[in-house]
């Protein structure tokens, strides 16, 4: 009884340092950024994006070549949502100002996605990458990081760069 | 699965035990813990100082952040291992982005994906802490017992194993020019030397926090909090009285709603260079000469990929096990920035993310990943004056960002350390040498790379800079104006907070850090298990 009695008062005291608690966590800290979404546009960004970053490393073939961008959008879509929030948050800045018909236009040089072609693409990589504002060479880095990572974090992609993967035994 | 039934599974073994392990992505409801004595943090510094407070008869609540991951998760893959086991998915970045940081976030912190290499603190080191920092008994002898009683319990020894090709070649061209190298000692017990040290040991042998300490410390009674995110202590006058934590959700990002307040006599805080300093400023610490998250160090790191006809195969085998410091003995500490030469391990995703270029250019490097040799060099940063290291600041949600410039005496140490290691890599028969820089190429004679890596921009996002060993942020120091935290580990102006951990360095070790952060918190754990339980501190045993 006593007992029973003792650790519902701790509970009642608890409630009550919990409510002040959360009452200052709550006051303290902004509301945490929402979780990356990929919409359409940033699919087409990511699609035009893949081939020029990885090069002769995605099949030539049509077919396998369109399912292996796909698969790779996918994976980075999934690596994106690894991040901490704030940094997801960036990402997804990032995806938006490259979708937007303006800024693609005047920072990548872009036409629509869809349109670009090879060169055009490789062009904007290697525009961002020695651009003078660090922004966006940090923007070509997280495309770089973010695409040549999940694409060689793939047991499939192996292979193809000789690493024969962890023993079989405990993996 | 076959793995379970041959390899010993410690952690399952002692949860069914029955150690007291909440997960707090599980609550429901508010929950409040109390203990003696509350740890931030179960890396290297949290797990020591459980250990010996648990063995001391403390009542102990280590709090982490991360989730509790066993050998059976590990299954060598970095694909999840990154994400599950690293801060920010080891995608942490300074604040300009172009410095990138590993760290542990993870039971066992940094120690249960870090590489095993293990150093004593060196002399030169202390030395300068003693001269400019105050720490008057921060001498060799004074520390040589807790060093020594680390190494026993951590299996610290030298590795009879012959290296790698990696590291051999390391070896060979060093020797070549006549620059010495020695053996690297490890903290393993029964190494199946698979080179997977970064993923989580899937063996157990290696002797990380998760499979030493922080069973003992729970054998002994103490309580594991996962996946809860210490946000800030709630002070009462001088004494911190509470601690109030962020359950996560069990994918460790996106917080669940509750929270936990942790009550203690004693909170110490553990959380790593960078996450500790960010504790404090978030609580507010007392802080009057604007010193708390400053002096964070890195031992920046660059990098270079030789490229070799024969198979190097840089993810077979201990990752470090050869290293050089001639570059750091040759000059004076305070002077033109030293460095260590090390080999780090390659994996796929760690170097296909590392090396520069894309297209074409990308796509040939990752074919020719089995010929490659790459080496690393760690600047010895926070001697030199014009070396003081990067700051902390919080973002607006709370969470902590590094702000770190190179500074030109930092940019010169990277040029040398370029053109010391290109040297070496030719020397041990390099059919090409490639810089880790945007601007540089395969180059196909020591001639050819010297003369371009002379004229190589040093700038940040160019030359890639990357770190797995942050110190500092919370400076120890004997002098109140240089040092938040006094020789004991104890927060200057707060009565019951002591911080053991990586930031309590006032500047870089010269070193890999591991053994100096266990040698030095056993010694401060020890004094504050003293003054809590007024006996003497239990030693630790192998
Ligand atoms: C890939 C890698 C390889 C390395 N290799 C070596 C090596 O070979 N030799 C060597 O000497 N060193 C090595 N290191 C460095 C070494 O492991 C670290 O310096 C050391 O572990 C740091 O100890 P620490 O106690 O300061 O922090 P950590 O070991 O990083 O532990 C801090 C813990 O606190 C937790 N935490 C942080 N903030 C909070 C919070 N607010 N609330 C709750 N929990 C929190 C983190 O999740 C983490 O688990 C390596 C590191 C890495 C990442």
């Amino acid at each position: 009884m006593i007992s029973s009695r003792r650790s519902f008062l701790k509970i009642g005291l608890a409630g009550a340092a919990m409510l002040a608690a959360g009452g200052l966590i709550y006051r303290q800290f902004q509301p945490a950024p929402q979780r990356f979404v990929l919409d359409d546009s940033g699919r087409s960004m990511l699609a035009a994006v893949i081939p020029a970053m990885l090069g002769s490393a995605l099949p030539q073939a049509a077919a396998e070549r369109t399912a292996s961008i796909a698969q790779a959008v996918e994976q980075v879509r999934l690596a994106i949502l690894g991040l901490p929030l704030a940094a997801q948050k960036e990402v997804q800045d990032l995806f938006n100002l490259l979708s937007l018909a303006p800024a693609r236009r005047l920072l990548a040089g872009i036409p629509p996605w869809e349109e670009a072609s090879a060169a055009q693409v490789a062009d904007f990589l290697q525009g961002w990458r020695m651009h003078r504002l660090t922004l966006l060479q940090g923007a070509y880095h997280a495309l770089h990081d973010l695409i040549a990572g999940s694409w060689y974090a793939q047991p499939a992609h192996w292979q193809a760069i000789g690493y024969p993967g962890p023993m079989k035994e405990l993996s | 699965m076959a793995q379970e039934n041959r390899i010993p599974d410690p952690i399952a073994a002692g949860l069914a035990s029955g150690w007291q392990v909440v997960d707090a992505a599980t609550l429901t409801g508010a929950r409040t813990i109390e203990a003696d004595v509350a740890i931030i943090g179960s890396g290297a510094g949290g797990g020591v100082t459980a250990e010996i407070l648990a063995l001391a008869g403390l009542k102990v609540l280590i709090v982490e952040e991360g989730a509790l991951k066993s050998s059976r998760d590990f299954k060598m893959r970095e694909a999840d291992a990154y994400p599950a086991l690293y801060q920010e998915s080891a995608a942490r970045k300074t604040r300009d982005k172009a410095i990138n940081i590993l760290q542990g976030r993870t039971v066992g912190g940094s120690t249960t994906v870090n590489w095993t290499s293990s150093f004593r603190t060196p002399p030169a080191t202390l030395a300068f802490w003693q001269r400019e920092f105050g720490l008057r008994d921060y001498t060799q002898e004074a520390l040589a017992p807790w060093f020594a009683m680390m190494e026993r319990r951590l299996h610290i020894a030298d590795w009879p194993t012959p290296p790698n090709t990696n590291n051999d070649l390391l070896r060979q061209g060093a020797d070549k020019l006549g620059i010495p190298t020695a053996a690297i000692r490890r903290n393993v017990n029964g190494c199946w030397n698979l080179g997977y040290c970064g993923m989580g040991c899937p063996t157990n042998a290696k002797q990380s926090m998760l499979v030493t300490t922080i069973p003992s410390a729970l054998k002994h009674g103490a309580t594991l909090l996962t996946h809860a995110r210490a946000e800030r202590l709630v002070w009462q006058g001088d004494r911190a009285e509470s601690l109030l934590c962020t359950a996560l959700g069990p994918d460790g990002i996106v917080p669940t709603g509750q929270h936990v307040v942790v009550r203690a006599r004693h909170f110490v805080v553990a959380g790593g260079a960078i996450n500790s300093p960010a504790l404090l400023l978030r609580s507010r610490a007392p802080d009057p000469h604007s010193l708390l998250g400053r002096r964070t160090f890195l031992h920046p790191t660059v990098i270079s990929a030789g490229r070799f006809a024969q198979k190097v195969e840089g993810f077979a085998g201990a990752p470090q096990t050869v290293y050089s410091d001639h570059f750091l003995e040759t000059q004076a500490i305070d002077g033109p920035v030293g460095f260590k030469l090390e080999v780090p391990p390659l994996h796929p995703v760690l170097f296909s993310t590392t090396m520069a270029g894309f297209g074409e250019v990308h796509a040939e490097t990752m074919r020719q990943f089995p010929h490659i040799h790459a080496t690393l060099a760690l600047l010895r940063d926070g001697f030199h004056e014009d070396s003081r290291g990067g700051r902390v600041h919080l973002r607006g949600d709370g969470s902590a960002e590094l702000d770190y410039t190179m500074s030109p005496v930092l940019w010169d140490g990277a040029r040398r350390a370029l053109l010391a290691m290109a040297e070496i890599q030719f020397a041990a028969g390099a059919l090409t040498v490639t810089p880790v820089h945007e601007q540089a190429r395969a180059y196909a004679s020591w001639a050819e790379a010297r003369e371009a890596i002379a004229a190589l921009p040093m700038k940040p996002m160019q030359t890639r800079v990357a770190s797995a060993h942050v110190m500092g942020g919370c400076a120890m120091s004997g002098d109140e104006r240089s040092g938040v935290v006094d020789g004991a580990g104890r927060y200057r102006g707060l009565a019951n907070v002591s911080v053991h951990d990586g930031s309590l360095f006032p500047t870089s070790i010269g070193a890999n850090p591991q053994l100096s952060i266990y040698g030095i918190t056993a010694r401060l754990a020890s004094g504050l298990a003293q003054q809590l339980t007024g006996r003497p501190a239990p030693r630790l045993e192998a």
